[in-house]
């Protein structure tokens, strides 16, 4: 299965959004913590994790996903967000904390829900997965359309709540896929001290479900065996996982020294960041010329914009809006 | 108990039987209700709330889970979310420790960082107390424990009339309901069960509201306030104290979140004497908690000290002396009562 023109447009507009995203948070984010870094202060304080290096598994997997399906991710999640169709405006204000944020400032940059296209994620690792079982149990049970995603870590494999989901989505044939995004690194573990295989899709067998690995954080492929689990999910045949192996270019949240590395992996990680490929091929197979390539960039760059001056003029919630919205 | 709607009624109904009828009510006109949980289909629940329910309902709607409480838990915020309205059985509340995470950090916590626009329609129907000699993983309360933690309301019923009631209110609300059935109060033979909970109940489907303690016994001289086993220890020693010419007030909180402090401090104010009973562990818990609220209000409505009368910080032992030793009962109530009432 190949993503076809149109699908490519849209998946690589979609990792330049994302892309383009990230480096302006990550330029307000600094603003205010210099000369001391402090995550308390400026614009954006508290933790902010980037996903940049890791877009085609949002694209790739999101293609087959319309405003009905349900992704769940993870404390890592604008990638996801963003080819999930989240408001940009409200999620560029949700993540400075104002007013017009999709939670109106409760929730932050780890706790980013839109209803609109059935989109959640959670700061705690594996924790969205259950609630993505849930949601196909949902669908499943009262006939109505639909599949979940539950995008997770490669760390988050080791959880309890990892195995607990895989049964029982597994047990009750729901439609539901796991999609694992191997970035290598549980903040500064790397993934071989931690994980008792090399690749979790093989634990997939522990639960009768398919695995599959996707190796390369290529998008093309990714799209590939994600359409092949998602119609599988549709059809009614039950869950599947993926294991994509993928790259964090940045640190597990920014203010992360990153000491834990290899020397010379950030250079050969960039050296094969995804989205100069995924443009280079598309120019190479004719569905993408320069000038297309600029007037994406620049549709991309536009919107960013547009969602950053959202939030930057956007009023901050009346300190005593805390005290509201615990029940509904 | 004030609130009965027949009591010509002479149709009488355990805890369990209760919420039992409860959910069959909400599921016959409410497609969307459905329960799922361990043991919770042909077995009908290891404390018989859900008895007869799959033989009605089938194993779809109806549906026994793995023994994996952070998944079906889990599951359960996302099909809440995602427009169901699941009723989810823990069987123990002691085993909170493998699925807490669902619980207050999803289920709790998802409507506000939502911003409200996302809801959580879930029942959690848990077992709680001891008495039975379960030992300190199956015998636990932790009322505290829950209601401390924003974002869920917390009922405790101590009667199947108040069961059944606030079951259909807890399914029919918006927000995640962690419904605390006492094991003591459900009679299930084997266990023993307090006689003073089954009580009548009617067959027609009615609501007990959140938020509204009830007095059910009045009195002059002290209020003495419970939930759940509590009250019915509350009760006994009130009779006791009776013997003793002294008239108590009995306050049944029945939900803990949103709690009812007028209730209890309207009482207070009259009888000038508290003593709080709680089957919960003494310190940072239910008992300190209402005392608070009344010296917070209004310190001069007390006469006396007040007292709490609630399980002492240890683990639950097992041996029967030992743990019958730790449990509040009448008359330690008594007790507490006599080191005040002279006051």
């Amino acid at each position: 299965m190949q993503p076809n023109r149109e699908q490519q447009l849209w998946m690589y507009e979609h990792m330049l959004v994302s892309r383009y995203f990230e480096e302006a948070i990550e330029k307000i984010y600094l603003e205010g913590k210099t000369p001391a870094f402090n995550m308390a202060n400026g614009p954006i304080p508290g933790e902010m994790h980037l996903s940049n290096g890791q877009e085609p598994c949002a694209v790739g997997v999101c293609a087959h996903l319309d405003a009905g399906d349900i992704a769940t991710s993870t404390h890592r999640p604008h990638h996801v967000a963003i080819a999930k169709g989240v408001d940009l405006d409200r999620m560029a204000a949700e993540i400075f904390g104002k007013k017009t944020g999709l939670s109106g400032g409760r929730g932050g940059h780890m706790h980013i829900f839109d209803p609109a296209v059935n989109f959640s994620c959670s700061g705690i690792i594996a924790q969205g997965m259950g609630p993505a079982v849930g949601a196909a149990l949902s669908r499943k049970m009262s006939n109505r359309e639909g599949v979940a995603v539950a995008f997770l870590g490669e760390g988050a494999a080791n959880q309890g709540a990892f195995h607990e989901a895989l049964n029982l989505a597994s047990v009750w044939k729901l439609p539901v896929v796991f999609v694992i995004e191997d970035n290598a690194w549980g903040i500064s573990v790397p993934k071989a001290d931690a994980t008792a295989v090399p690749r979790n899709d093989v634990r997939a067998a522990g639960y009768g479900m398919p695995g599959v690995h996707v190796a390369g954080n290529d998008p093309f492929a990714i799209f590939a065996a994600a359409g092949e689990a998602i119609a599988r999910a549709r059809a009614g045949q039950g869950p599947t996982l993926i294991e994509i192996e993928t790259s964090r270019l940045a640190g597990h949240f920014m203010g992360d020294a990153e000491g834990y590395r290899p020397k010379g992996e950030k250079e050969a990680l960039f050296a094969r960041d995804p989205i100069p490929r995924m443009r280079d091929r598309m120019i190479a197979e004719g569905n993408l010329t320069a000038e297309g390539d600029a007037e994406i960039a620049a549709r991309a760059q536009a919107r960013v914009d547009a969602a950053i001056a959202f939030a930057r003029a956007s009023d901050y919630p009346a300190a005593e809006e805390a005290l509201e919205r615990v029940f509904a | 108990m004030s609130e009965k709607v027949s009591t010509t009624n002479e149709r009488r109904l355990t805890i369990a039987r209760a919420m039992a009828e409860a959910i069959a009510q909400e599921m016959r006109v409410d497609e969307r209700v459905f329960v799922m949980g361990e043991d919770i289909g042909g077995l009908g629940g290891v404390f018989g709330n859900t008895r007869g329910l799959i033989e009605e309902f089938g194993k779809e709607r109806i549906r026994d889970t793995p023994i994996s409480e952070t998944g079906f838990i889990g599951a359960a915020v996302g099909a809440a979310s995602d427009g169901m309205r699941p009723v989810v059985e823990l069987m123990f509340v002691d085993f909170f420790g493998v699925c807490m995470d669902a619980i207050y950090n999803l289920m709790a916590k998802n409507t506000y960082f939502s911003g409200g626009n996302v809801k959580v329609p879930l029942v959690l129907m848990t077992s709680t107390g001891g008495g039975y000699s379960d030992a300190g993983q199956h015998s636990q309360c932790l009322y505290g424990t829950f209601a401390h933690l924003p974002g869920m309301k917390v009922v405790a019923p101590s009667n199947a009339y108040d069961a059944k009631g606030m079951m259909t209110a807890a399914i029919r609300d918006e927000n995640p309901v962690v419904f605390m059935y006492h094991k003591g109060l459900q009679g299930m033979g084997w266990l023993g069960t307090e006689a003073g909970a089954t009580v009548n109940v009617p067959e027609e489907s009615y609501e007990v509201p959140f938020g509204k303690a009830a007095v059910v016994r009045e009195g002059t001289d002290v209020t003495i306030v419970g939930l759940a086993m509590g009250v019915h220890n509350a009760l006994k020693a009130a009779d006791l104290l009776a013997k003793k010419g002294v008239s108590a007030e009995v306050v049944d909180l029945r939900t803990l979140v949103p709690l009812d402090r007028d209730t209890v401090f309207e009482s207070v104010r009259k009888t000038g004497r508290l003593i709080v009973v709680d089957e919960d562990y003494h310190s940072f818990g239910v008992s300190g908690e209402i005392i608070a609220s009344v010296c917070e209000r209004d310190l001069s409505v007390l006469k006396a000290a007040p007292r709490r009368v609630a399980y002492p910080d240890v683990p639950i032992p097992f041996s029967r002396p030992m743990e019958q030793f730790c449990l509040p009962n009448p008359d330690k109530i008594v007790a507490a009562f006599d080191t005040i009432g002279g006051a």
